[in-house]
């Protein structure tokens, strides 16, 4: 475990499994434990049930079999999600978008407005408050969407391959700001993505999983020296890592 | 192609083809010697338009009453129809079908027996109208209503929401688009079950509308009014739908595909 890490889980999977009513199994026990201020990637071939088990993580669809543990508080907005799509409003402007969680909890008048825009800053959207979403470019939209996401500061931020539609360039980009805030913040992230170096420059730890039904097949704690930075990438324990994630991928694939 | 000579092109076509069409109409009747009770000139209608126009605007008043009044229920009604099966998969599945028979059967069929039924004329014409208007905008305000984004509810749900909150953040939001362009389908549906149900009623009352106008210029073969009368329910038609699309731009410009595309060109 990497220093500053809070030894006690805050999420705790035991033998969660999952089948569809087609009969499609997607889930097949699962057994997994999450500690606080923790950065996990799932990392799998596509059809595994990564996004699935995010979905029974944050508590959006039931497992089939098996228990689900979290200690946040059971008040909305601990949880914080990222889709693949931006998955915003259209017809709300970027700070209404980011009010969202806040509206429906009822809340309005000025703190809210003030953690919005303290959000939007984070995310390096100042002074786009007022724009429509179709007026961004899909980096931007992203960006909005995990400043929704971010703006409850929640204790578990969920993140469905959220990078998975940007150009190579965006994405790298706001893997760098994704980790920022994970640094200055420290909520728990669970993050999923099909891509090995992504996975390996942001995450503390991987979880590898196989093609359906999705089976954690290896668990990988990775060491490399926090913060990391441009730097991390060119650094031979960091090529190490990546290979050997894809000798588990490729592994998990095949069985 | 740029913005203006796009504009140009869009009105300029259009006026080119109709200015083109009226003069050979007009070459047409006046060497070939068609009586005017046959076909008149177009210049025939324009007197007629002249001489009887006051007389003519009276009844389309009163026809554009009905209108207005069977477009306004059809948005409000339609809407709430909508909005109930949204909320009822099984008062939708029960009663969808009779939204359905409603629409299909034609309206000059049922309109004498709405007249034998409802006393009021204006009342009864106002049904028959709205009958024709109502369910294009019932049926795709319900598509609209159950049209939203899957992950967008699935994050109402994460923060908790109630199902009022869904409906008034989510689902009425995502529905406006659909309404409006049901809507616009009803205005002019909301016109032409106007005209039928006056066209079956008859005067039904001292008021007239431009319906019956129609009837008895072709009685009295007073063509020229007939076109006159004719042209009129065509331009109130064309300005209904003009306005319609207009305030459906503006309700949407900042953010649906349908209003704000043209801006990028």
């Amino acid at each position: 475990m990497n220093a500053g890490v809070d030894p006690a889980p805050i999420l705790e999977l035991s033998a969660v499994s999952k089948r569809f009513g087609s009969g499609i199994e997607a889930l097949a026990a699962i057994d997994l434990s999450v500690a606080r201020g923790e950065f996990l990637s799932l990392v799998g071939p596509s059809g595994c049930g990564k996004s699935t088990l995010l979905r029974i993580i944050a508590g959006l669809a039931p497992p089939s079999a098996g228990n689900r543990r979290l200690t946040v508080d059971h008040a909305p907005g601990r949880i914080g999600f990222v889709f693949q799509d931006p998955t915003l409003m259209p017809w709300s402007t970027v700070t209404q978008n980011i009010l969202l969680p806040f509206r429906i909890a009822g809340q309005r008048g000025a703190e809210p407005r003030e953690r919005a825009l303290a959000a939007l800053r984070a995310v390096g959207l100042a002074g786009f408050e007022n724009a429509y979403p179709h007026q961004l470019s899909g980096g931007m939209r992203m960006r909005v969407s995990i400043a929704r996401a971010l703006v409850t500061d929640p204790d578990l931020l969920l993140l469905d391959e959220p990078f998975a539609a940007l150009d190579e360039f965006t994405r790298l980009q706001l893997n760098d700001d994704l980790l920022r805030l994970w640094t200055e913040r420290r909520p728990t992230i669970v993050f999923v993505t099909h891509s090995v170096f992504e996975s390996v420059y942001l995450s503390t730890r991987i979880a590898v999983m196989t093609a359906r039904p999705g089976r954690i097949a290896a668990d990988i704690t990775v060491n490399l020296p926090q913060p990391r930075a441009r730097e991390t990438r060119m650094s031979p324990s960091y090529g190490a890592i990546c290979e050997r994630i894809s000798a588990l991928l490729a592994d998990a694939i095949r069985t | 192609m740029n913005g203006e000579s796009s504009l140009w092109l869009r009105v300029g076509a259009p006026v080119l083809v109709g200015a083109a069409f009226l003069a050979l109409w007009q070459l047409a009747v006046r060497l070939s010697g068609v009586p005017v009770y046959i076909l008149p000139a177009p210049s025939d209608i324009a007197t007629s338009l002249w001489v009887d126009g006051p007389s003519l605007l009276g009844s389309l008043l009163v026809t554009l009453r009905i209108t207005l009044a069977a477009l306004a229920a059809a948005a409000v009604f339609g809407g709430l129809i909508a909005l109930v099966f949204s909320l009822s998969r099984i008062i939708e599945i029960s009663f969808f079908p009779y939204a359905v028979i409603l629409q299909v059967t034609p309206i000059v069929a049922i309109a004498p027996l709405i007249i034998i039924w409802i006393h009021v004329a204006f009342l009864a014409l106002l049904t028959c109208a709205w009958i024709v208007a109502f369910f294009p905008i019932v049926s795709n305000t319900t598509v609209g209503l159950n049209s939203a984004d899957r992950n967008l509810l699935a994050l109402f749900r994460l923060y908790g929401a109630s199902p009022a909150q869904i409906l008034w953040f989510l689902r009425i939001p995502t529905a406006l688009p659909y309404f409006l362009a049901g809507l616009r389908i009803s205005g002019g549906l909301a016109l032409i079950g106007a005209v039928v149900a006056e066209f079956v009623a008859g005067t039904g009352g001292s008021e007239t509308g431009l319906a019956y106008r129609i009837l008895e210029a072709g009685y009295r073969l007073a063509i020229p009014r007939l076109f006159a009368a004719l042209f009129l329910l065509s331009a109130t038609g064309i300005v209904i739908y003009l306005l319609l699309d207009f305030v459906s731009r503006r309700l949407l410009r900042h953010w649906h595909e349908s209003a704000a595309a043209r801006e990028e060109e």
